[in-house]
């Protein structure tokens, strides 16, 4: 039984380590989340094409201003983080790529090549139309992170990292995702079968 | 510097914990939804409870001095609550997951970062106007929390009962309905 080989934790081992990662970091630095860096990664990459995007500014509260509203709100924050990528935050879910790719390099038994695309309840209803499977998804991350900034989080900022310390946003935004969430799986993968 | 080097250990720790949970895994995450497998269920339910428990435990016991960082609640935690609800059931990524996931070698979520870039970008454009909207109307006083933080600029809505019975109470809660949720039958596993 070797954790490193095994292509997936008894739920007991992951629920443990998956705690232990959300503790020691908001002990060490601060609460986990992956949304805002899509943020982030857009402005990095406008900036790109349009060198204006975040200039340097005394006068705001972070040094930093925007004439995009969304990059210039709390005192300039994302600016910031857009015009400087080496931060905290930006390097962390870049390294959580990393962290994909060696969990997987090392397990044992690789996955089937078609389930590396459509995972098997999505064939079971939906069929193996790749194409089919590329449009839905692309909507479907489209939906997720205009949510995520909507909410102002996702499931690791305002879920699991709000939960923890009994947020109110927290618990809001649980209820509402698994309230549209739940009916919306249910639907449209009907299968027969588990 | 220091603060990057904590980021890389840090993430690639996150990233190698939820692969191996298999929250990366679409199939996993959407059958959760379906509510045809709770084991995913039973380890975050698990992970909430017991980090919060730790958290206002060892925060109780002066052992630890937490660096806590509570969102506001208002309007648009609902309302983007719900849009995001639906693009996680029908892709099966959230933001952490399709991150690990393309790490992991998946097309699919490859994709999936795709459209969230856009729909990103397309929000940084909206948000101007939405701004001033009833979206933003705070919630409960919007940065507030169950149990006491001990933080001035946070309220709480329990503010005169002790911190650890609040959140340990919860978090105990949580940490049974883990344990109640039945676990993945072996016929339903690839």
């Amino acid at each position: 039984m070797n954790l490193l080989k095994q292509k997936e934790w008894n739920w007991k081992v992951s629920g443990v380590l998956l705690g232990l990662i959300f503790i020691i970091t908001v002990a060490v630095v601060k609460p986990i989340g992956v949304s805002t860096q899509f943020v982030i990664l857009d402005g990095i990459l406008w900036k790109s094409v349009n060198s204006e995007l975040v200039v340097k500014d005394d006068t705001a509260k972070k040094g930093y201003s925007s004439p995009n509203a969304y990059l210039n709100k709390s005192g300039g924050k994302y600016a910031k983080n857009v015009a400087n990528p080496l931060n905290y935050s930006f390097v962390f879910v870049v390294a959580m790529i990393i962290g994909g790719f060696l969990a997987y390099s090392m397990q044992e038994n690789k996955d089937d090549k078609e389930e590396r695309v459509i995972p098997k309840v999505w064939r079971e209803s939906l069929g193996d139309s790749h194409l089919k499977r590329y449009i839905i998804v692309f909507i479907g991350g489209f939906l997720v992170l205009f949510g995520a900034r909507m909410a102002g989080g996702c499931s690791s900022g305002h879920m699991m990292s709000g939960m923890m310390q009994t947020s109110i946003s927290g618990y809001l935004f649980a209820f509402a995702t698994f309230l549209a969430a739940i009916p919306t799986a249910m639907i449209l993968f009907k299968n027969k079968g588990e | 510097m220091s603060s990057v080097i904590l980021a890389l250990v840090f993430g690639l720790a996150f990233g190698f914990i939820l692969q191996k949970t298999g929250a990366a895994n679409p199939h996993r995450l959407i059958n959760m939804l379906r509510l045809k497998d709770f084991t995913l269920m039973k380890v975050i339910l698990f992970a909430i409870g017991f980090s919060s428990l730790l958290l206002f435990l060892f925060m109780s016991l002066g052992i630890l001095n937490p660096h806590f960082s509570v969102k506001t609640a208002y309007m648009g935690v609902i309302v983007g609550g719900l849009i995001f609800g639906v693009g996680w059931a029908i892709s099966g990524f959230c933001p952490g997951t399709s991150v690990v996931g393309a790490g992991a070698g998946r097309k699919d979520a490859l994709v999936f970062i795709f459209g969230g870039l856009i729909g990103a970008f397309v929000y940084m454009l909206v948000y101007g106007d939405l701004k001033g909207t009833l979206l933003f109307n705070k919630i409960l006083g919007g940065k507030t929390t169950l149990a006491n933080t001990g933080v001035e600029k946070y309220n709480s809505l329990l503010e005169s009962i002790p911190a650890i019975y609040v959140a340990g109470g919860i978090a105990i809660v949580l940490i049974a309905i883990a344990f109640i949720l039945p676990a993945r039958k072996m016929e339903n596993d690839l």
